[in-house]
């Protein structure tokens, strides 16, 4: 059975239609990448999973379980983390501060967090809005672990970034894959790096899921049609 | 943060050290008026954990402070009237035990912040002071209208109360026991904040949406911030209202919400000790120049612009600097 499964999602802001009819599945210890152009659905179809926006027509089902009365705060306790777009770290709080806030039962806790990003250790006493972008980076993600989630999002969390940080983010994740086994959805732009880590893809196009397959299977003629690189 | 720690311990210590001096001297005013400065800074603190930990600014906290107090005032009242306070469907009677006052006034208070918080935070901003500002104006009115009571006159009581066959009519003895409470107040409040409850309820003041992102209901977490500071506010009233052996109206008057609210920002706003300083700095003012003119408040107000323009974190603010993170 599948841990997550979107079926038809139809999503709206006001009267505009975001999604339509949009499709997605993904099974424990996964890895799938989000993929399409700017202004697609991905940010809109991660909302939806996380129930920070409330779709129309569809369901969506995690871990056996309809989501869709459920508010955020209830989704990240039944296991989906999330690291938003943009970090949005607790700036009034330190870096321990924000790890420790967000922490419930697990694995997960601050030594395991500060293993997979020594830096984090390093800074613990600072304040989160004194941090470098990387950093705060690290620190959302930290953040999201700290929930112990079973799915864990990442929303574009390399955009912006120095490329020697940005590895540091990638390596991270990929260590995520190989040693948690935790259940990954990335949206990033960086096809040869999500290449080494997804292990299937789900393209949006207009706020329909076009394409869904194995990574590998994706052709130079589908990312110029939908990715347009 | 060394500076604020200094900060701290000079405040509790001159606050000790004052009544003791003036047990010297036998000037039992002066303890009195310190014993009023750290029943307030109670009170102080206890809207600090709505206002300065969770941004919620209430208008409606003497509700608490009053209903502290007429827990007090009713309680004594049947005891030293030995008249019971509920006879069916079983029989209460009243107490002149301080311990079992405090206690009720916590629980009365509690309860009130639970109905109004719970009303309130569904609303935000500008709305939530009106909504709060009426809930206390709706207690100020039923006390006024409450003959039983005392209704206007409020209700005085002949002996202070008692707890552990000490000789409470003693000022200094009085003084202990609210400054041992104040204390203690201050220790669960700073391990409030520190816990990862007062953290995330700092995230929420900064961010709701994705507080609720990492598992938590900012709502709840409004609540019982929202409850405990009533608690904590309700246990100031009942002090205060066996301090002056008296309970009246007044204290549930939104006067009093606006000058508890004063000690907040006037000390500093989720500084745990701002309310200390702040209480502490209202009493002395309001005695000195009190002293001058009868239009005090025109000078009080004056510094409070002169905090608010340019030392917007307060006397902590102004000394122990702002704070890195948590500002």
């Amino acid at each position: 059975m599948s841990l997550l499964t979107l079926s038809h999602i139809s999503a709206f802001y006001g009267p505009s239609q975001a999604l339509f009819d949009v499709d997605l599945a993904l099974d424990e210890g996964e890895v799938l990448a989000l993929l399409g152009r700017n202004g697609m659905g991905k940010s809109t179809t991660i909302k939806v999973i996380c129930r920070l926006l409330r779709h129309r027509g569809g369901t969506v089902i995690f871990d056996g379980q309809d989501m869709a009365r459920l508010p955020s705060y209830r989704a990240a306790r039944a296991g989906i983390g999330l690291v938003p777009e943009g970090r949005r770290c607790f700036t009034n709080l330190t870096v321990e501060e924000n790890l420790i806030a967000a922490a419930r039962p697990g694995e997960w806790d601050f030594a395991r967090v500060a293993g997979l990003f020594p830096r984090l250790h390093e800074r613990r006493s600072q304040s989160a809005g004194s941090l470098s972008g990387g950093e705060q980076q690290m620190l959302a993600i930290g953040r999201a672990l700290m929930t112990n989630p079973r799915l864990l999002i990442l929303d574009e969390a390399t955009e912006g970034l120095a490329p020697v940080v940005r590895q540091e983010i990638w390596a991270a994740i990929a260590r995520l894959k190989s040693e948690t086994g935790m259940a990954l959805i990335v949206v990033d732009k960086s096809l040869g790096e999500l290449g080494r880590i997804a292990d299937r893809a789900v393209v949006l196009e207009k706020g329909v899921s076009v394409w869904t397959g194995a990574f590998a299977a994706l052709s130079p003629a589908l990312t110029d049609r939908y990715l347009g690189v | 943060m060394r500076r604020e720690r200094v900060l701290n311990a000079a405040l509790l210590l001159g606050l000790l050290a004052i009544p003791l001096w003036a047990w010297i001297v036998d000037e039992p005013f002066t303890i009195t008026l310190v014993t009023r400065a750290v029943i307030l800074a109670i009170a102080g603190i206890g809207l600090n954990v709505a206002l300065g930990l969770g941004g919620l600014v209430s208008l409606g906290h003497a509700a608490f402070f009053g209903l502290g107090g007429y827990a007090m005032g009713i309680l004594a009242y049947h005891a030293q009237t030995y008249t019971p306070l509920i006879e069916m469907p079983l029989l209460i009677e009243g107490t002149k035990s301080m311990p079992v006052i405090w206690l009720v006034a916590i629980a009365v208070s509690a309860l009130a912040a639970l109905a109004i918080g719970a009303l309130s935070l569904r609303t935000t901003g500008v709305y939530f002071i009106m909504i709060t500002l009426a809930f206390g104006q709706m207690f100020y009115y039923f006390a006024i209208s409450w003959p039983a009571y005392g209704g206007e006159d409020g209700l005085s009581i002949y002996v202070r109360n008692g707890v552990a066959g000490l000789n409470t009519m003693d000022p200094l003895t009085f003084f202990a026991i609210c400054y041992a409470l104040l204390l203690l107040v201050l220790f669960i409040v700073s391990r409030l904040a520190a816990s990862p409850f007062g953290l995330m309820l700092g995230a929420a003041r900064q961010n709701p949406a994705r507080v609720e992102a990492v598992g938590q209901a900012p709502y709840r977490l409004y609540l019982t911030a929202f409850v405990i500071s009533g608690a904590i506010t309700g246990l100031a009233g009942a002090l205060f209202a066996d301090l002056n052996r008296f309970v009246s109206p007044v204290m549930l008057s939104w006067q009093t919400s606006g000058e508890i609210m004063v000690f907040v920002i006037l000390g500093g706003v989720g500084r745990v000790f701002g309310p200390v300083a702040g209480a502490a700095l209202f009493i002395a003012l309001e005695h000195w120049l009190g002293g001058l003119s009868d239009y005090w408040h025109i000078y009080l107000g004056a510094i409070l612009l002169g905090v608010v323009l340019f030392a917007r974190g307060g006397i902590y603010g102004l000394i122990a600097g702002r704070e890195v993170a948590h500002d």
